[in-house]
């Protein structure tokens, strides 16, 4: 058997250990809050320590291995309840611990360099290891409650950390914003939860996916819905995907760890997870994929209007998300998470890419005010960047990689990985709901169509063309001078994340592509390695329509990216986007408002509830209970006023009461 | 020979006058007479009895309350004086500082 895996557990705690440390020592000591390098170091080794461990057991299982359950205690006993917290080692836990503490291990390594400068270092760091300790738990436990502890605590780290810089207020609002909209789908995950547990008693995985033929189908659509509802909110789909583009106040490794490779990847993984209840009800299926069909082309438009440079990723992230729930709904469960590893990949490149040029801008911002140049600007729009690639070549380089694995241009690994999901969506045409598939199918392509225009035109914006800074600002004359590279710290991780982007869609190729000229061989390593665990819906369609659908994939993707090229190199951005804006009119109006989805929601719900809080609630919290707190304390005041009068202070009074008890009693013996 | 009652009902009298003036008088040096009274009401009670029954103990707790009675009388002046340092009175119904 693997004998590694029973170490499942240390990959759990050293993280937390790693938080315990930098939190304590750092709460308690000022001197300790100043060795940051000692700090950022024992961070990142309680991530890298448990990625070695889990690339241990990865390496240690093959393809038909049996899950292993290592049980620590039993943590609830209530009656006929008990939930034991317990891990599970299978081939899907393992592919997201490997994405998790990978990724994670980057960007802490990553941080070190990019919060160099600020004072509440060791708390970002005690933060990123509660985070990673949470979102372990997330895709290793073995039950429901274990899962959901994972799930509530990555939304605390990520309040937390979204806030991390709480004494502005709009990014403390921000960080609010982003847990109510998840509680909202925690709820329905919960209800999910209690149905679940009515229906079998238990919430171990083990025993949920033997007893799935208990499950009405009614049951099972329900808790579909309301799961994938709590992966709404969690993953940012329709309708709670708004607290992630508000989400970007936080540092930037923050959106890229969390808002990127691993939080809203939860979502996703739970369905996998459930793949096999999911199966049972197609009109779930179809929700799920309808609704992440919509999410991916509303945030692909979305993207397309926006100027800050971390608006562009979070929508981008938002739509990517929405390609791997039209994944799970089609079926190809397999082909999700084949996009949430490659995602994960170029997603968390872009972000930190990104990271390194507003650290640069904000560079260049502080040392015009050094020289006395009072100059204000936001260092995250794009339109004061511009012929950064000379300046800061890794990140151009590493920034341009990714973008092509992102627009899905053959061979890098977006290109693998959106494919097999457009090959799925069209498959699922095939069947039930065909129609309904086939448009979302459409709806598909165009979005990787923009997907690939909006992307290129922000590296082009950013990164081509001539520093733009100077010629907007006049007093900024010169500020070219101040760009530079960032330390290796920051770049070594860019440079493994965008050789994982290049690469990693090898992992994904198709039999397809093989057995179509007769040659029978299994080259598609995480299909064969999924297989056992998801319940993938098999792929119906002959290979003219599989080789079609790859040759429509790669001119979407390859006419966008020549299109941007010609509307975004040279500085021709501008009169671009000024012509696009003429184009669609009142259509680009509505995409820059956002769809107008937080006004819908300010007016639909927030307001209301809050006017319903103010009016009724409060009156009822002030008048009715603290009413009647007072008046208990009004009537104990009451007798005591009437019975303080016994204390006169005087002894001769007490002493009269002395004896008239000692007659009193004396008589109660005579009589 | 006088019966026991009426060294009882002596007793009991000035027992009562003792209590009534502990009571009612507001100096403090009359008060503590009264206690003085009071537990000589007591040893006469003890007297009469021991006397009348033959049992020599009676006699013997009287010792115990008179000695007992001059210790409590010494420290209870003492206190006084203190008090009466502070407040030069010595009309305990003056003494209220544990009023409501």
């Amino acid at each position: 058997m693997n004998p590694m895996a029973e170490y499942v557990w240390l990959v759990i705690a050293i993280p937390l250990i790693g938080f315990l440390i930098n939190g304590i020592l750092g709460l308690s000591f000022e001197s300790y809050r100043k060795r940051k390098t000692l700090i950022g170091s024992i961070a990142t080794i309680a991530v890298f320590i448990p990625f070695l461990i889990v690339f241990s057991i990865f390496m240690g299982m093959t393809s038909e291995s049996e899950a292993v359950v290592v049980k620590l205690f039993t943590w609830i006993e209530a009656g006929s309840f008990s939930s034991d917290i317990s891990y599970r080692v299978d081939q899907l836990s393992i592919i997201m611990g490997l994405v998790v503490t990978g990724v994670g291990s980057l960007i802490h390594l990553y941080s070190m360099g990019y919060m160099k400068d600020d004072e509440g270092y060791w708390k970002f760091f005690a933060y990123l290891n509660l985070f990673i300790f949470a979102m372990l738990n997330l895709v290793l436990g073995n039950n429901l409650i274990l899962l959901f502890l994972g799930w509530e605590g990555v939304g605390v780290c990520s309040f937390l950390l979204i806030g991390f810089w709480y004494g502005d207020m709009a990014k403390s609002d921000a960080a609010k914003k982003a847990f109510v909209y998840n509680r909202v789908g925690d709820f329905a995950f919960l209800i999910a939860m209690f149905l679940v547990f009515k229906t079998v008693g238990s919430l171990e995985f083990d025993v949920i996916f033997a007893n799935l033929e208990l499950f009405s189908s009614d049951v099972t659509f329900w808790i579909a819905l309301l799961m994938f509802i709590g992966a709404t909110g969690k993953s940012a789909q329709i309708p709670l995907f708004v607290w992630l583009p508000d989400a970007m106040a936080g540092p930037t490794p923050v959106s890229a760890l969390i808002h990127a490779a691993t939080m809203v990847t939860s979502g996703i993984y739970l369905i996998s997870r459930f793949s096999s209840m999911y199966v049972l009800t197609p009109e779930a299926m179809l929700i799920v994929a309808v609704i992440g069909g919509l999410t991916a082309i509303i945030a692909a438009t979305i993207a397309l209007t926006q100027y800050d440079i971390k608006r562009v990723l979070a929508y981008s992230t938002v739509s990517q998300l929405g390609f791997m729930f039209l994944a799970l709904g089609s079926g190809g469960f397999i082909a999700a998470m084949f996009h949430v590893v490659t995602h994960a990949f170029f997603k968390a490149c872009l972000f930190l890419g990104s990271g390194s040029v507003i650290h640069t801008m904000h560079h260049v911002e502080h040392e015009l005010h050094h020289h006395g140049k009072d100059v204000h600007f936001d260092p995250q729009d794009m339109r004061y960047m511009g012929g950064l690639k000379k300046y800061m070549p890794s990140t151009y380089w590493t920034f341009l990689l990714s973008t092509f694995a992102i627009a899905g241009i053959p061979v890098f690994s977006g290109f693998f990985s959106k494919d097999e999901i457009l090959a799925f969506v069209f498959n699922a045409g095939m069947g039930q709901y065909g129609y309904i598939y086939l448009g979302l199918w459409g709806l598909a392509a165009l979005t990787a169509f923009l997907t690939a225009f909006y992307m290129f035109r922000l590296t082009l914006t950013t990164f081509h063309g001539t520093f733009k800074l100077p010629v907007k600002i006049k007093e900024a004359a010169g500020a070219e001078k101040y760009l530079h590279e960032s330390p290796a710290t920051m770049t070594l991780p860019l440079w493994v994340l965008a050789f994982l982007a290049v690469v990693g869609g090898f992992m994904g190729v198709p039999d397809f592509f093989v057995t179509s000229f007769g040659i029978d061989a299994h080259i598609n390593w995480l299909h064969g390695w999924l297989d056992g665990v998801t319940s993938d819906v098999p792929l119906v369609l002959p290979y003219s329509i599989k080789w079609i659908l790859v040759a429509l994939a790669i001119a979407v993707a390859v006419s966008a990216t020549m299109l941007a090229y010609r509307k975004y190199d040279n500085d021709k951005g501008e009169a671009t986007d000024a012509a696009i804006q003429e184009r669609f009119g009142s259509l680009y109006q509505v995409w820059t408002d956002k769809y107008n989805f937080d006004e819908a929601y300010e007016k639909t719900v927030i307001n209301p509830v809050a006017t319903f809080s103010d009016r009724v609630l409060a009156v009822f919290d002030i008048k009715v209970v603290d009413g009647f707190v007072n008046a208990i304390g009004g009537v104990v005041r009451f007798f005591g006023s009437l019975l303080r009068f016994m204390q006169t202070g005087v002894i001769q009074t007490y002493a009269i009461v002395f004896v008239i008890g000692v007659i009193l009693v004396i008589s109660l013996l005579i009589l | 020979m006088i019966e026991l009652e009426w060294y009882l009902g002596v007793s009991a009298i000035l027992f009562t006058i003792g209590v009534l003036g502990v009571l009612t008088k507001r100096n403090a040096i009359v008060v503590f007479m009264c206690v003085e009274l009071m537990l000589s009401a007591v040893n006469i009670s003890l007297v009469a009895f021991s006397s009348f029954m033959g049992d020599v103990h009676g006699m013997i707790l009287v010792f115990f309350v008179l000695c007992v009675a001059a210790a409590e009388a010494c420290v209870g002046l003492a206190i006084v004086i203190a008090i009466f340092r502070n407040n030069i009175t010595a009309d305990i119904s003056k003494i209220n500082l544990l009023r409501w």
